[in-house]
């Protein structure tokens, strides 16, 4: 090989440390971004959007966010490890019409089937954890195939039929707003579930961990962390949570259908990537994530409240994910073309 | 150009170390080639066992459908293995099929007396340019392709929807010239299966025997040893989602064809199946190894395993589930067989040295 198709390797190595000089920076500030820019949304649209700012409205803004902020969490958990689990609204929709089936014809109490599907659920996520960890196969495809076979099997439970008659009380107490406000009680039990995920992931060892093997997954096998055992925990609790998710949707939509949650996957990863979480690993913070669950909640209903045709509104959701990873960038290479402008002249000027 | 450049670009596929691959480059080929001949072999047994059910599943009518059923898939299979190989992935095909699928009735709505050719080629450059999106994309974000795949996943289908607005284009808006293509066949063969198997031959002969198609092997193999040993990666990679958007825009202009019936949902959640038949055609998802002719085998895979579960009189909703195990199935092989290759090449290295 020729010597000189070698010689433009330097200055792009010199431009890739540029980059990654400015790289902290410019995601430590998109948490501060994001929640700027949701303020601004809630601002805007209560100023322009009619019937925006009104009790009705922010209650159901929040119950419909309720499975996305949900399953946003401990799939902020594995995209910091630098896996990705796509199979998470086929296992909402399993566990779901698993829900279904089982008050349709196993006579068991419904506390019960809610503890059996939570734990069908976590089961879901060790297949997934077990073909990515025990057999060391990206999960990527993985859970796109475990996304077909959980979506598939959610049909084989149900067929096509909806089961509906779930006991009133059940259904009526998940879409309630606490006393006094017109705030979901629903609200609650996502924050403490988000607050225990951001304990793990920001103030334990546990969480040091997951953004050691996100950022290199050999390195922080030498430094004695277990990166298998890990990350099969993290999809048990994928598995978990979408459990959870499942039991919601059903009891609030008063309907377990082997379709429900379709396509919902994407919207989660738009959500946490939105929250500035890396698709590489290694970054993003769960506040940020849980500022761009609202974020997108709140645009689109605005636009929903303002007549835009719902199927129309994926343009923002598409829009808003690829700003949030091709602006921060550009700023980051307009930073460090200025700072190089600066030290060349430095260089240059005596 | 260099005997040794040519070499290096030319060597198959996914063997990390230099001095390895150079002696495992037979076995990985007949590798390769296993992979297709077992697709074939899975293809002949769940044709055999659903003809021992049904004789009418080899009839003429029968294999026609099939063949008709599976060509759009196989076209954007093909694209998406250019895209995987590389090492990126194009979770856009689907919006951009529908996006293309719905202008095109709309150009007949607009001007009935267009010739279908001039559809044909509005549809693949339409396609096109929103692959010069996604390529532009990546090239500004440097993220991943996933991530700005599937912002434009979204962001065609919404402007999808934004334009059709609730309308559908029906196959009375078409000229029957254009719906005649779609089921046309030629020899007995459908018309749009032959377009698939020139879309097939030419792309594997593309990867196969031009140095800028060995080149995509490497990039997608570690490209920052690609962009080291000289290959415009950036330029690459451009190309290739633009290809994959053009064909994505072929199969819209086909898919217009053969259905008439239109509304702004065409092909929604087609990307996972496109994906999933790469990946069964033995196509890395973290890219550098697969072939089109697998990918195609893969596509003709699944859209067999639908038809024949409806005549072996098995309930239809076990399809997907089907699928997803043959895709686990598929990752857990290639997995296996890549750990077989490298202990087997470990060991001969070692002997030689």
């Amino acid at each position: 090989m020729s010597h000189d198709t070698l010689t433009p390797a330097p200055p792009v190595a010199g431009r890739q440390s540029g980059r990654l000089a400015g790289f902290g920076t410019a995601l430590g500030s998109w948490d501060a971004a994001i929640v700027a820019g949701l303020v601004a949304a809630v601002l805007v649209a209560s100023a322009a959007v009619p019937n925006f700012a009104t009790g009705r409205n922010a209650q159901f803004l929040l119950l419909d966010l309720v499975p996305l902020a949900l399953l946003a969490l401990p799939m902020t958990l594995i995209i910091v490890t630098g896996e990705i689990d796509l199979s998470v609204a086929s296992m909402v929709g399993l566990c779901s019409s698993l829900m279904g089936q089982l008050w349709l014809s196993s006579g068991l109490s419904l506390e019960l089937i809610c503890v059996l599907v939570v734990l069908l659920g976590a089961l879901l996520g060790a297949v997934n954890g077990v073909f990515v960890t025990g057999f060391g196969l990206p999960s990527l495809a993985v859970t796109i195939g475990t996304l077909a076979l959980y979506r598939g099997l959610s049909f084989v439970v149900l067929g096509d039929q909806a089961v509906a008659d779930f006991p009133a009380d059940w259904t009526a107490a998940v879409v309630r707003p606490i006393p006094g406000t017109s705030i979901p009680v629903m609200v609650v039990p996502v924050l403490l579930l988000a607050l225990v995920f951001g304990v793990v992931l920001h103030a334990t060892p546990a969480g040091r961990a997951l953004y050691a093997m996100g950022n290199n997954s050999e390195a922080a096998t030498f430094a004695g962390v277990s990166v298998a055992r890990t990350k099969f925990w993290l999809f048990v609790a994928s598995g978990a949570v979408c459990g959870l998710a499942g039991l919601f949707w059903t009891l609030r939509y008063a309907s377990a259908r082997g379709d429900n949650a379709t396509g919902l996957e994407l919207t989660v990863v738009t959500a946490v990537l939105l929250g500035g979480v890396s698709i590489f690993g290694g970054r993003g913070r769960l506040l940020g994530v849980v500022a761009g669950v609202l974020l997108l909640g709140v645009v689109r209903n605005a636009l929903q409240l303002a007549d835009v045709d719902a199927n129309a509104l994926t343009i923002v959701t598409g829009t808003l994910l690829i700003a949030s990873v091709v602006l921060p960038n550009a700023v980051r290479d307009i930073r460090a073309r200025l700072h190089r402008r600066r030290q060349h002249t430095r260089v240059t000027a005596p | 150009m260099s005997r040794t450049d040519t070499s290096v670009a030319d060597r198959p596929t996914g063997v990390p170390s230099p001095a390895a691959s150079r002696s495992g480059r037979g076995l990985t080929e007949r590798l390769l080639a296993v992979r297709e001949l077992s697709l074939l072999l899975a293809l002949g047994a769940l044709i055999l066992v659903t003809t021992l059910y049904n004789d009418r599943f080899l009839g003429s009518q029968s294999i026609k459908d099939l063949l008709l059923g599976c060509a759009i898939l196989v076209i954007l299979a093909a694209g998406q293995t250019l895209v995987i190989v590389t090492r990126n992935v194009d979770l856009s095909v689907g919006s951009i099929l529908g996006l293309v699928a719905f202008a095109t009735g709309e150009l007949f709505l607009a001007a009935p007396g267009t010739p279908w050719p001039v559809a044909l080629v509005t549809g693949v450059v339409l396609g096109a340019v929103c692959g010069a999106v996604n390529g532009g994309l990546i090239a500004v974000a440097k993220v991943p392709a996933l991530v700005i795949t599937l912002g434009t996943l979204y962001a065609f289908r919404g402007v999808d929807y934004y334009w059709a607005a609730g309308q559908q284009i029906n196959a009375a808006d078409m000229p029957r010239s254009f719906l005649r293509l779609g089921n046309q066949t030629l020899f007995g063969v459908p018309v749009l299966f032959l377009v698939a198997l020139v879309v097939v031959a030419v792309a594997g002969f593309y990867l196969r025997s031009y140095r800028s198609g060995r080149e995509l092997y490497a990039i997608g193999s570690e490209p920052a040893a690609a962009r080291l040993s000289g290959i415009p990666v950036g330029r690459r990679v451009f190309a290739v989602f633009v290809a994959s958007g053009a064909l994505a825009g072929l199969a819209g202009v086909l898919y217009a064809a053969r259905f008439g019936t239109l509304d702004a949902a065409a092909g929604t959640g087609l990307e996972l199946q496109v994906v999933a038949a790469a990946v069964v055609g033995g196509v890395a998802i973290f890219g550098g190894s697969g072939s089109v002719y697998g990918a195609a085998l893969g596509a003709v895979l699944l859209t067999t395993i639908g038809s024949s579960l409806a005549v072996l009189r098995i309930d239809p909703f076990w399809q997907q589930a089907v699928v997803g195990a043959l895709i686990l199935a598929a990752i857990g092989l290639d997995r296996v067989l890549a750990i077989r290759t490298a202990a087997r090449l470990r060991g001969r290295s070692a002997h030689v040295a």
